[in-house]
């Protein structure tokens, strides 16, 4: 009696728990620790290039000299641009020494933040956005779409180099949902660009990453050729007038 | 309708009623806590019962103008400013549970489990970073209060593996202490636990990383006490995890103590790990005799073996850290130990024989030699009253040739202040400039560097080193290598000596390693100099220090173990050595006798043609004077090995055997007679200053050498015969040397 209500109990708390797991499991993020690999060793030369050297200098000035630290992020996210996306161990340590903390101290900021990326990504870095918005507007078509087309996992890069996708929560694009952002990593941290993709549909999606394969630039924003940026399809409805001036108290009457 | 029907039907239903009014408040008036906070108003207490502060803690008003008033749970208590809640409540007698706040580590305010109420604040506040504020009406006792308590023990066990049974924390953990008191019996938490994986810190730290609840006490303490920046608080949100990032050990002398920091069992000791529950442990308050710090250690035991060795707060000398060295090196007491005494035979080999045989060859060898010839050397290990007893039966034999180990062979025993640490231990956080002449302390007194480095840290204090290059975890100023260096800064022609002229309170600290030297009057004298050019000495202040190797040093100068001759082991022709295993016996002629009285088969055993065995510092009471000058008492904690005996028993025996029967018979006696040479050593755990100034030394006219200063401690690790004997330390150095 009490075994088979135990039993049945137990199934419950099982299914609940294994349906839960898959989705919460799936972080964006890779490990909270380095494990060495012949292109991600503590001992590999790392250095900001001349160009960036300036940027570096022009990034520290922005903060007092006492707080150098300050510049952690600008400073991560030139190296992440300079490298291609992603930051090796050894320029997270050239990082801590541009500002002169312990590199603990640099591998606790990069790891807090998802957008630094601590493995290898694509030269194209296709970040989809899974937030509830676009997850109900089929970002996970969307997803499917890409990966099936690149025949890559997420956060896996395609054998060419090109690409990664990795997925990204909201980044306040819901009014154009389902969206993807593109860091473009092609031209280092010159030409870095990051720009978003939004109303996509699978089909649209799959073209984009075509275009990016040809090495064109496809516009950014909208994919629906019925909207402008992010008014509603077929023009706007509302707010057709100029808008009314706010309210003020005459002054000239105060007097 | 059969009966079990009826039974499966009404427990059904009692099921559903059940999870229909599930809750997670244990206890019933909790749930709605609006109506209880309205009862608890109403019978507010009238007349409140004295409440007693939380471990004797003590409050110092200083300013008058900088008081406060509080009332925490309706007791006013006035405070200082700048005093937070949690402390404030600590004044008033109630214990907050926390969690990641540590009263000697920067404030986090992470864990929340000191969540208390305060009127007119809309929601509970973490009483650990709140400041105090005058007229505060605190609330640790409310509805609000144990609900926010109960809410974050919940969240807190949630990622807790709840692997008590198997946990070496188990019975001293504060996490199931206070899940015990303010936790609910039961989470709602249905999900899969998250899982860490655990990270290799070295020889001495065990981590389990998934019991971990990201207190950062750990981190905390490697960056702001050890001075190691390699512990990080990595990832976030609940991937959040302790790690080094990149695989790195922790290279610190103080990486024991997270292991008593760490409030959960994440943080273990390595070596203790499943060996004991430490309720089955017998502590003794005693001493660590490592180093001449003299840190405050417990030692706990389980029958006849030391399990572990933990710290005793001591303010005044080691806080509440103890080194590696000190934690660690126990299991050095179970190996190597000489347990019967033995006579080298005429093949070269030891042979086991009574204690009434050996002690009369010993007696029988040592009258037939002239009295000068003998000579009696204490090791560094060697309690006060062994020295006396062995001191006193070496005078009646007629010789005066006794010295302790480390000392050198020309020591200066006339005036104390010429070899204790005149400013203490804690005296040294009010200095703000440090010389430091030919001294590592980072390895020669790991609690000296750490109360150096607090000072550092809180007053940027300058510190000058002379010596060889070394490790040093806080801003210095490498100043040279040789002497001649001390030279230019006594005349006041090196850049730092504007910086020792500058500063307040001005700190010298001369390492014991200069003992050695030839030179060494010369270099007592420069160092003179400079203090008096820079007003070291004053009649408040005295920043004149020598910081001493070993445990016993200081007690053989008071009891004044000067040897006659400093060729005296030249021409010997019997040596005692007791415990002594790093004096240098190269010159030793071939034909002298020598005793070894010891407990481990170390060095000295070599050169031995009798072996007394000798109990260890754990397994005897003796005084130990520490390098401020402090007597302290070691207690046994275990009984001794095999047929081995206190040290001055020994003495005291072979006295007798000798017949020159030396006057004392028990411990209370040779303490009478140790009051008559150095009475300070039997003022217990209360440090006796030094009377005079270094200003009475004789004039030198020795020039000093270029000759640089040595490092006097090469591993830091192995330095003596119980650290030599120990796996663990053998363990550490493998790594040091890496």
């Amino acid at each position: 009696m009490f075994g088979r209500l135990a039993a049945q109990r137990l199934n419950e708390i099982r299914t609940a728990i294994r349906r839960t797991t898959q989705a919460s499991r799936s972080f964006s993020t890779a490990l909270n620790y380095h494990i060495d690999t012949p292109d991600n060793k503590p001992d590999l030369p790392w250095e900001f290039n001349n160009a960036n050297k300036e940027k570096v200098k022009e990034i520290l000035s922005f903060y007092p000299s006492n707080y150098k630290q300050s510049a952690v992020i600008p400073l991560l996210d030139l190296a992440q641009q300079q490298n291609g996306g992603w930051l090796p161990v050894s320029a997270m340590n050239a990082v801590a020494k541009v500002i002169e903390v312990a590199p603990i101290r640099v591998y606790e900021v990069a790891t807090f933040y998802t957008m630094f990326n601590r493995t290898k990504v694509g030269k194209y870095h296709l970040l989809v956005c899974g937030t509830t918005p676009c997850m109900i507007r089929g970002s996970r078509g969307i997803e499917e779409a890409i990966l099936k087309h690149l025949g890559v996992k997420r956060n896996e890069v395609t054998k060419d180099g090109l690409f990664s996708v990795g997925e990204m929560e909201c980044m306040g694009c819901c009014v154009n949902a389902p969206m993807m952002t593109v860091a473009d990593y092609s031209n280092g941290s010159e030409g870095y660009a990051y720009n978003y993709y939004e109303d996509l549909t699978p089909k649209k999606a799959v073209e984009i990453v075509e275009a990016f394969r040809k090495g064109e630039k496809p516009p950014r924003g909208t994919q629906n050729p019925g909207r402008v940026n992010c008014g509603p399809e077929g023009g706007n409805t509302t707010l057709l007038g100029e808008p009314k001036a706010p309210p003020c108290r005459d002054l000239d009457a105060a007097e | 309708m059969g009966l079990g029907l009826l039974a499966s039907r009404a427990l059904r239903s009692s099921r559903i009623i059940r999870n229909s009014t599930r809750t997670i408040v244990s206890t019933p008036e909790l749930k709605n806590a609006d109506a209880a906070a309205a009862a608890a108003a109403a019978d507010a207490p009238s007349d409140l019962p004295k409440r007693n502060p939380v471990g004797g803690a003590r409050v110092h008003l200083p300013n008058p103008e900088d008081v406060i008033e509080v009332f925490v749970d309706g007791y006013p208590v006035k405070i200082p400013k700048g005093m937070t809640v949690l402390q404030a409540c600590e004044i008033a007698g109630v214990d907050i549970p926390r969690f990641c706040y540590h009263s000697r580590l920067s404030i986090a305010g992470n864990c929340r489990m000191c969540l208390v109420e305060v009127e007119k604040s809309p929601k509970p506040v973490a009483s650990c970073a709140m400041p105090a504020l005058p007229g505060m009406k605190i609330k640790t006792d409310t509805p609000i209060a144990k609900k926010a308590r109960e809410g974050v023990m919940e969240f807190l066990l949630m990622n807790h593996p709840l692997d008590c049974p198997i946990c070496d924390q188990g019975g001293e953990c504060d996490l199931q202490d206070q899940s015990m008191a303010f936790g609910s019996d039961r989470g709602r938490f249905t999900e899969m636990k998250r899982s860490v994986v655990d990270k290799n810190l070295g020889p001495l730290v065990k981590t389990v990383m998934t019991r971990c609840i990201q207190c950062t006490r750990c981190v905390r303490f490697a960056s702001e006490v050890a001075g190691v920046e390699d512990l990080g608080m990595l990832g976030r949100g609940s991937g959040e995890e302790i790690g080094t990032y990149v695989e790195k050990l922790m290279t610190s002398e103080l990486s024991g103590n997270v292991i008593d920091i760490c409030p959960v069992g994440a943080l273990t000791s390595k070596p203790f790990a499943f060996k004991a529950r430490n309720w089955e442990l017998k502590g003794t308050e005693s001493i660590d005799v490592t180093d001449a710090v003299g840190s405050n250690i417990r030692i706990d035991s389980r029958g006849p073996e030391v399990m572990r060795v933990v710290p005793r707060l001591n303010e005044d000398i080691n806080e509440e850290w103890i080194s590696d060295k000190t934690r660690f090196f126990y299991d050095g007491l179970k190996r190597q130990r000489l347990n019967d005494p033995m006579i080298r035979g005429a093949d070269g080999r030891f042979q086991a024989v009574s204690w009434r045989d050996a002690l009369a060859i010993v007696a029988e060898v040592m009258h037939q030699i002239k009295p000068e010839e003998i000579v009696g050397v204490a090791g560094k290990l060697s309690d006060a009253e062994s020295m006396m007893a062995l001191k006193d039966l070496l005078n009646k034999m007629g010789s005066n040739n006794i010295f302790c180990e480390g000392n050198g062979m020309r020591p200066n025993a006339d005036l104390r202040s010429g070899y204790i640490m005149n400013t203490s231990i804690s005296g040294l956080e009010k200095a703000d400039a440090f010389l430091l002449v030919g001294t590592q302390p980072r390895v020669e007194a790991a609690m000296v560097n750490a109360r150096i480095r607090k000072t550092v840290k809180a007053t940027n204090a300058k510190v000058g080193y002379v010596g060889p290059a070394t490790d040093f975890n806080y801003d210095h100023e490498h100043l040279g290598t040789d002497p001649q260096t001390l030279v230019e800064i006594a005349k006041g022609s090196h850049p730092f000596s504007s910086a020792l002229k500058n500063a307040k309170n001005p700190v010298i600290i001369v390492g014991a390693g200069v003992f050695d030297r030839d030179d060494k009057d010369a270099v007592f004298a420069a160092v003179d100099t400079i203090a008096k050019n820079n007003n070291v000495v004053r009649p408040d202040w005295n920043g004149l220090n020598v910081l001493l190797l070993n445990a016993a040093q200081a007690a053989a100068l008071d009891l004044g173990l000067v040897p006659e001759s400093d060729k005296c082991i030249e021409s010997a022709k019997f040596v005692y050595l007791m415990g002594a295993d790093d004096v240098n016996l190269d010159k030793l002629p071939d034909d002298a006798f020598v005793v070894y009285q010891g407990h481990h088969g170390d060095r000295g055993v070599y050169r031995a043609n009798v072996i007394l065995p000798a109990s260890a510092f754990t397994e005897k009471e003796g005084i130990y004077e520490n390098t401020e000058g402090c007597a302290q008492i070691t207690l046994p904690a275990v009984p001794t090995v095999g047929d081995a005996r206190d040290d001055w028993k020994i003495v005291r025996a072979l006295s007798e055997v000798a017949g020159v029967g030396l006057p004392y018979d028990s411990l209370g006696a040779i303490r009478s007679r140790i009051k008559t040479v150095a009475p300070n050593l039997l003022e217990v755990d209360e440090r006796q200053p030094a009377t005079f100034s270094t200003s009475l030394r004789p004039e030198v006219s020795q020039k000093v050498s270029a000759t640089p200063f040595t490092p006097t401690v090469e591993n830091f690790y192995m330095t003596d015969a119980i650290t030599r004997a120990s796996k663990i330390m053998a363990q550490c150095s493998a790594l040091l040397k890496k």
